[in-house]
């Protein structure tokens, strides 16, 4: 019995480690494009902030210096995005995709002497008396403070965007940047500061990454999470709590092959890391048969260049 | 009397000298315009005159290159919207400000800088019930038809108490009925001091409600008027510059033939908020135009996607194009068979926004007009196809290679109307031919769908213009809710009987004058409708 709960307590556990990173870099880009900016740039971010956040941790031995790094790093990485696509008007997909290329090299680069290092990773947090509890006390309250932040911050994005004034503007500029622009609202401020937000929670999931998911560097150690971000986006169709729901289902399939190959169920791995982009291609064929339930959450401008002329 | 005294009062706003320059055009040269509180302005031209630029200036959405603009008296700078709003001026779009996906409420809170509570709620329920423009908060605005998108405008600007409303072509989608209650609203409005300026090319609401009227031509102010002491000819002279030759009412002997039959056709559709048809029928002859008449949001969508193959019905015979049964056809087929559409939507539903018009006019004309060769699109055939349309129509655009979103709406409106009437269709179908589209170009339209019926052709126009409806439609009818009132000839019913058909209401037949002759119509169309139905049976 009790090697069993354990069980369940372990693949809980990865679970929840596979997901988090996938939920703040998708919670980022979901703020990004409900303001009408696409950025496919979150892979060579989370690697940025990989990369800065493990190195800054690694030379002052403060993980919350490491944290802010990576952050940063992710930011920085938006900015020359934002520059480019909101006041040069660059197209936002080869922009984006530049972004990523950019973002796997410059983190390999700096991370040339960081590979073998080790890490001890970012300490768990105990919450007093609920982390006691049997099953539960291991499974939901002795995380890192990351793996709550992460929720939070999906609770705070959606009822930002739910009730918030700033949030209902952010709403308008991906909706219709043009009607924004007429009732007077800074479209390009409102555009940088979404971006800059998707950046900052990309460097984040990158940070999570080196320091408490595998804490190391290792080349491209993002493996494809940034894509499995934007896709759950999509998947999400812009809703917060599905997106949470989402990165859950997403981390859990690919967590899933790992233990169904150690207890001997043998799934080709490649089809299980198939599985979140499949499950994104069902979704949108399924939403885009109801054209209301699209246009209410999608940002209608998704991608396209703003030019506040005439 | 009055007017004397505000006349020699410190006006609400004066811009004086404004000048604003795009690149190859001079928008604005000089202009000067005073308005009085208390006082209905009328802002007067053509598409391209500069009306919109000004107004624009003095929304502090664009600055003006010199000039300068004084409010009640002081001297301003109106760097933007925001700013504008601050001194109390509310302006209703010509193109919407609306946010598609978000409710009626979020948008009027956007518009408002306040937040989209409950209070909010109440307050538009009020506003909009005591002006009769009913609008439900809750409702997403991509639910909505363009009448009551521009519903939400004219709220959101009265939900301000602005002291002054700029009114952008505000009456175009609004039955008389309607109309005759915004006026009641504006005239409110002025009463309790507001300066309203108005701007239309419907010189005969200007006639009505203004107390003065701005010209402008070609970015210049060319008069100053007394609307009340001009006829509507000479307002519409100086508008254009020359005198334009607007269409009459023609009498028309239609044909024999039922070109287009819709018989007992009902869709139930599955748009959220769309309406269902309702046993429609209808016969449309050659030679005739017929109007239907309705306001947006009673299931012309819907009869506009049933007649051009955009929605497909089950049984083949509920539609039929000369006889031939095509209900189950496609918009491809039924193009082939002589029925060309023009839908109210011009960008993105009428034409591609980022295609040329070269491209824009094959893709509707490609067959009638035998713009392929060997399977391939001949490019040779399609661009001189498109600069007889440009010509022929009259068509301001940098030549066929032109972007069609690059196009104003009323020329686009031209190309578009002109592209499917250079196929020489034997059925017609158009929503809305002059929505937004200038005086000059209107009549223009007009003259061509009455071409086109003398010609021959069986013409169908949805519209929700009804001075556009009496003008050049032979018979007439309305949508109400999904259901097609009786067929009615046109000079037997008035614009405030068609109002009532509008609102889903029987004209009474016990009004001697309409009985008659729409008695003698329904039994010709209840001739040709058996008729039609005899055919199917055989």
């Amino acid at each position: 019995m009790s090697i069993d709960s354990n069980m369940l307590v372990m693949i809980g556990l990865t679970v929840i480690s596979a997901a988090t990173p996938l939920v703040f870099a998708a919670i980022g880009e979901l703020v990004t494009e409900k303001s009408g900016v696409l950025n496919l740039g979150v892979e060579g971010m989370m690697l940025a902030g990989a990369v800065s956040g493990f190195a800054v941790a690694h030379v002052s031995g403060s993980a919350l210096l490491g944290v802010l790094a990576g952050i940063f790093a992710g930011m920085l990485l938006a900015l020359i995005f934002a520059f480019l696509t909101l006041n040069l008007r660059s197209s936002q997909v080869a922009t984006g995709l530049a972004l990523t290329i950019f973002g796997v090299g410059l983190s390999a680069l700096m991370g040339q002497p960081l590979i073998g290092i080790a890490y001890e990773g970012l300490p768990d947090y105990h919450i007093p008396v609920l982390a006691d509890l049997p099953v539960i006390g291991p499974l939901l309250f002795q995380h890192n403070l990351l793996v709550y932040g992460s929720i939070a911050l999906v609770l705070a994005v959606s009822l930002f965007l739910k009730y918030t004034r700033p949030g209902l503007i952010l709403r308008a500029v991906g909706d219709s940047p043009g009607s924004a622009h007429a009732l007077g609202y800074p479209v390009i401020r409102v555009r940088y500061l979404a971006t800059l937000f998707g950046g900052a929670c990309a460097g984040l999931a990158g940070c999570y990454l080196s320091m408490a998911y595998a804490p190391m560097w290792v080349e491209n150690m993002s493996a494809g999470r940034g894509w499995i971000a934007l896709a759950l986006v999509v998947f999400a169709t812009w809703q917060p709590g599905r997106l949470l729901f989402g990165a859950y289902l997403f981390g859990g399939i690919t967590i899933l092959q790992l233990h169904a190959q150690a207890i001997g169920i043998n799934v080709p791995s490649q089809l299980m890391s198939m599985l979140p982009y499949i499950a994104t291609i069902v979704v949108l064929v399924i939403i885009s048969r109801d054209r209301g339930r699209i246009r209410k959450n999608a940002p209608a401008s998704i991608g396209q260049a703003f030019h506040p002329t005439k | 009397m009055s007017i004397q005294l505000e006349s020699t009062a410190t006006p609400l706003v004066a811009m004086r000298g404004i000048s604003k320059a795009y690149p190859g055009c001079l928008a604005n040269d000089a202009v000067d315009l005073t308005l009085h509180e208390g006082q209905i302005h009328a802002l007067l031209g053509e598409n391209g005159a500069g009306k919109s630029t000004l107004v624009k200036i003095l929304y502090g959405l664009l600055q003006a290159d010199a000039g300068s603009i004084e409010w009640q008296g002081k001297p301003v700078q109106i760097n933007s919207p925001a700013q504008a709003r601050k001194l109390g001026i509310a302006l209703v779009f010509q193109h919407f400000s609306l946010f598609d996906s978000l409710s009626v409420l979020e948008n009027i809170a956007l518009g408002m800088a306040v937040p989209a509570n409950r209070k909010l709620e109440s307050k538009i329920i009020e506003v909009s019930t005591r002006y009769g423009l009913p609008l439900d908060p809750d409702r997403q605005v991509y639910t909505l038809s363009v009448g009551e998108r521009q519903r939400i405008e004219i709220v959101r600007c009265l939900l301000q108490s602005p002291k002054l409303l700029i009114m952008d072509e505000p009456t175009s989608v609004l039955t008389p009925q309607e109309v005759d209650d915004l006026f009641v609203t504006l005239r409110r409005l002025r009463d309790e001091g507001v300066a309203i300026l108005y701007i239309s090319h419907k010189l005969n609401e200007i006639k009505s409600l203004c107390s003065e009227a701005t010209i402008l031509r070609g970015g210049q102010r060319v008069a100053t008027a007394v609307p009340d002491e001009e006829s509507t000819q000479s307002l519409a002279a100086l508008m254009m510059g020359d005198e334009i030759v607007v269409p009459t009412r023609e009498a028309r002997q239609p044909g024999d033939t039922v070109m287009l039959q819709l018989k007992a056709v009902s869709y139930a559709t599955s748009e959220q908020h769309g309406v269902p048809l309702n046993d429609i029928n209808l016969s449309l002859r050659a030679g005739e135009i017929v109007g239907i008449a309705g306001v947006a949001g009673n299931g012309q969508d819907e009869f506009m996607q049933v007649i051009s193959g955009e929605v497909r019905l089950s049984d083949g015979n509920g539609l039929r194009l000369h006889g031939v049964p095509a209900g189950t056809i496609s918009p491809s087929e039924r193009r082939k068979l002589g029925l060309c559409c023009v839908p109210e939507e011009r960008l993105g539903h009428a034409a591609v926004p980022g295609m040329s018009l070269a491209d824009n006019a094959f893709l509707t004309a490609h067959h009638r007009s035998g713009l392929i060769s060997g399977g391939m699109l001949s490019t040779g055939k399609t661009r001189r196809f498109t600069e007889q349309v440009i010509n022929q129509f009259n068509v301001q655009c940098n030549g066929t290679a032109s972007l069609a979103a690059s196009l104003s709406g009323g020329n686009l409106q031209k190309f578009i109307v002109g592209r499917e009437i250079e196929q020489q269709p034997s059925v017609f179908v158009v929503s809305q031919p002059t929505w937004g589209v200038d005086a000059g170009a209107a009549a223009a339209i007009h003259k061509s769908l009455q071409a086109m019926a003398n010609a021959g052709t069986a013409v169908l126009v949805v519209s929700q213009d009804l001075d556009e409806l009496m003008l050049i439609s032979d018979r007439i009818a309305a949508l109400c809710a999904g259901r097609l009132s009786d067929v009615y000839a046109t000079h037997s019913v008035s614009i405030q009987d068609l109002g009532l058909l509008m609102g889903g209401a029987v004209i009474d037949s016990s009004n001697a004058g309409v009985s008659d002759l729409a008695g003698g119509l329904d039994s010709g169309t209840s001739t040709s409708d058996s008729a039609g139905a005899g055919d199917a049976s055989a």
